[in-house]
């Protein structure tokens, strides 16, 4: 037992395994279900046993030589060591140590899941050991391991599979994925064996459609989202290794796939049951970037019930066929069997029921459009998409509740009227929806326009603050946002006696940047240091300039040197342009009491349409700018002119004195 | 049954026409913009009466030699113009009455499909294949 033990312990040492050995043992492993420990399954590793068809005399002595009987469990080198016996056995060796380091063919198993590896990969007995019968099986066996190997990681995988995404170049996939059509047919009636169905009943379908699902959709990168592309390439990289298991694939949809589409669902449509509106889906569908007709096609094929919206299962069948499409298949002119809504709805039932209860696929739209963007943009876009689908969302939700109540119209009463029956499956109601909707539908195009009207009214939800209508202070937004210069952050500190325009605020700002101690552009509180200091220029300054011409309202400003009114006189010229583009801008630009006005503006100053006001803003910004810089070269002039003047006096006056001098 | 089947938008402008015997497309072409103002003769009789499919179908608009024209104009004002060949003498005028509330389904269909724009041509392969259906009949 000792020298058994010994030799078991090193028997792992002794073994040499060439690759297929290796290749094969290792994919017999997983097969084993080696759980974290390295234990192997025994109810397995027994099956495994039977089926190679020893008989149970010379399964025992493989277990005790191993040194699994010892050891209570299969651990890999027990279970390596056994597969060497095994084939030692079925070769006609004695079952010993001596035996593994024979070059033997390897083990064959009859009967076992794993049949067309067997079918493939076991060398009839007068082979040498290495030989695998032809070049085509040894493309077997690294397809077996991965598959092997995808399915131990087929769980991690189900997260973090995102099928179409990847970056990786699609096109010089696609002939893999015909190779791996070949290879499926050849191996139909075992794929549906290679699954472990005993551990996980959906996994089945997990694994039927995920090869599926990396067949279609490995190729293309160009759907879906971004994030999901990176954390998947690698994963798609071993489904593209993978075969095709099923046949009518293109057509199935996986588990992932469904996921995803649950998601993008919730996207756009929180509640499940409910409908997505065909403004909706057609938003979201048309960033798939596919030809209208095509699209057009895809909807026909989907909405079944002709309603013009599409439940869930009606979602995932577009969906679907949309990558499908993108993957490179061509549309189907019917709806093919598998993609049936019915059907949808059974393999929603197949997974685990909390799946089922809640929205599994959310789509996300903006990753589907806008595929073939670059990473950032889509990233950028989905925040900005997802909040105008909230809205949509929102607001139709709104809407499907208060046009029930309010409209009087039949149409929309009928269209409403359809939409609780929606969860119930399609095809019963059919006739039912066609009959009601028919009527109603032959104005249907104005359907859509009424909802969207009735969208509006429903206040929208909270906006951000921080724009404002057009008759808020736009500027001061901008102004507020920026607060790059100086000037604009001035603003934000509105001090009750701060004057009201801010031409004056600028000037009074910049003023004091002109004097060197200042520092420039400091935030709001150095106005009021700089207003103090204004007062003493102004009054060093006063003998000098005129007055200011601007009947500049506060009365800080009124006496303010020819400064302010340079700078206001400065800063009203750049206005010019700004009161051109936009009128109420130079109003908000006067109008003082920001903050006061911001918390009163609650208006969804979002209907302002954002490139406006971006321009607008642009505007402005730029105008400041040049205010600003103006209105620096103008104290900066202003005090050189106030040298000079007093150069000019001090000169003067001595040239005063000098003058008795000369004279006498 | 139909020889040609077109479906005119509410400006007057063509949606889909489609005719069997090709190479007589001019013909039925112009057969169809004539019948237009048959139409248009009849929608203003009908008067202010809505959603009644009896006034929907307009019938009979006028026969010539070679066939007959029938007419059929939705609540929006698209319009539906079948021809077919008097050779047929057996169509009953619930015949075509059912082929135009086929032909106006599938054109709702058409219009619930978000990607399709009112006013484009119309180019849903369900559309064609019930037009198809239809004219396939005649032989």
């Amino acid at each position: 037992m000792d020298q058994q033990e010994s030799a078991a312990a090193s028997a792992g040492s002794f073994i040499s395994l060439n690759e297929h050995e290796q290749r094969y043992y290792s994919g017999l492993h997983s097969l084993c279900q080696a759980d974290t420990s390295g234990k192997l399954s025994s109810g397995k590793v027994a099956e495994l046993f039977k089926a190679s068809q020893l008989p149970p005399e010379s399964l025992h002595k493989v277990t005790e030589v191993c040194g699994a009987k010892r050891l209570g469990f299969f651990g890999t080198p027990q279970f390596y060591v056994a597969l060497k016996l095994l084939a030692a056995a079925q070769s006609g060796l004695p079952i010993r140590l001596e035996s593994v380091t024979a070059n033997l063919p390897l083990p064959r198993f009859v009967g076992l899941q794993n049949d067309p590896e067997m079918r493939y990969t076991t060398v009839p007995p007068g082979v040498d050991g290495q030989g695998l019968p032809a070049p085509g099986s040894a493309s077997w066996t690294p397809a077996d391991r991965t598959t092997f190997r995808h399915l131990e990681s087929s769980v991690d995988k189900k997260e973090s599979w995102s099928p179409p995404r990847s970056p990786c170049s699609s096109p010089p996939r696609s002939p893999m994925n015909y190779r791996s059509y070949s290879y499926s047919k050849q191996r139909n009636g075992t794929d549906p064996q290679m699954v472990y169905e005993s551990k996980h009943p959906s996994r089945p379908i997990v694994q039927l459609e995920q090869h599926s699902s990396p067949s279609n959709y490995g190729t293309k990168a160009t759907v879906e989202h971004p994030v999901i592309v990176r954390a998947s390439s690698s994963d798609r990289l071993d489904h593209q290794g993978l075969v095709d298991y099923s046949d009518d694939d293109p057509w199935r949809i996986t588990e992932e796939q469904l996921e995803y589409y649950t998601n993008q669902f919730k996207s756009l449509q929180p509640d499940l049951s409910a409908l997505i509106l065909g403004s909706v889906a057609k938003n979201f569908f048309t960033k798939s970037k596919l030809p209208i007709p095509e699209l057009s096609h895809i909807w026909e094929l989907s909405d079944v019930d002709r309603d013009g919206a599409l439940t869930f299962s009606e979602f995932c069948t577009a969906f679907h066929l949309i990558v499908a499409r993108k993957n490179g298949y061509p549309l189907p002119e019917s709806l093919p069997p598998t993609l049936r809504p019915g059907f949808i709805q059974q393999e929603a039932d197949i997974p685990d029921t909390p799946e089922s209860a809640e929205p599994l696929i959310v789509f996300e739209d903006a990753e589907l459009r806008s595929s073939q963007l670059d990473q950032n943009i889509i990233e950028r876009l989905q925040p900005s998409i997802a909040t105008t689908k909230q809205d949509l969302k929102e607001e139709s939700c709104q809407q499907d509740t208060t046009v029930m109540m309010t409209t009087p119209q039949q149409k929309q009463t009928l269209r409403l009227d359809a939409f609780p029956q929606r969860p119930e499956p399609p095809q019963d109601l059919d006739p039912q929806l066609k009959t009601k909707t028919r009527p109603r539908s032959y104005s249907s195009t104005s359907i859509e326009d009424a909802m969207k009207k009735a969208e509006e009214p429903p206040t929208p939800p909270p906006r951000p603050q921080k724009t404002h209508s057009r008759a808020s202070s736009l500027d001061l937004n901008k102004l507020f946002q920026q607060g790059a210069i100086g000037v604009k952050s001035g603003w934000l500190p509105p001090p009750p006696a701060l004057p009201p325009r801010p031409t004056t605020s600028q000037v009074s700002h910049f003023a004091p940047e002109k004097t060197p101690q200042n520092k420039v552009q400091q935030p709001n509180f150095a106005d009021f240091s700089h207003f103090r200091e204004e007062e003493e220029n102004r009054v060093k300054v006063e003998e000098q300039g005129p007055r200011s011409r601007f009947g500049l309202s506060t009365e800080d400003l009124s006496g303010t040197s020819k400064q302010d009114l340079i700078g206001a006189s400065h800063s009203q010229a750049p206005q010019k342009p700004v009161r051109r583009k936009y009128h109420p801008e130079p109003q908000n630009l006067e109008s003082v009491p920001p903050p006061a006005m911001f918390p009163s503006h609650t208006k969804p100053a979002q209907k302002l349409p954002s490139r406006q006001k971006r321009e607008i803003q642009m505007a402005i910004r730029k105008n400041k700018e040049t205010n600003a810089v103006l209105t620096r070269l103008n104290s900066e002039l202003q005090q050189q002119l106030k040298v000079v003047h007093q150069e000019r006096v001090t000169l003067e006056s001595q040239l005063d004195l000098l003058r008795p001098l000369a004279s006498t | 049954m139909a020889v040609c089947i077109a479906v005119i938008a509410k400006e007057n402008y063509p949606l889909y026409i489609r005719s069997v015997p090709t190479q007589n497309e001019l013909k039925f072409h112009y057969t169809v913009h004539t019948s237009l103002d048959v139409v248009e003769e009849k929608i203003s009789a009908v008067g202010k009466a809505l959603g009644d499919q009896r006034e929907l179908y307009l019938g009979l608009l006028y026969p010539t030699e070679d066939y007959k024209v029938y007419g059929y104009v939705t609540n929006s004002k698209v319009k539906f113009v079948i021809v077919v060949d008097s050779s047929n003498t057996s169509l009953r005028d619930n015949e075509i009455r059912s082929m135009f509330r086929k032909l106006h389904n599938s054109f709702t269909d058409v219009m619930c499909n978000p990607f399709h724009n009112p006013g484009d041509p119309i180019q849903s392969k369900a559309f064609d294949g019930i037009v198809s259906g239809m004219m396939v009949q005649t032989g």
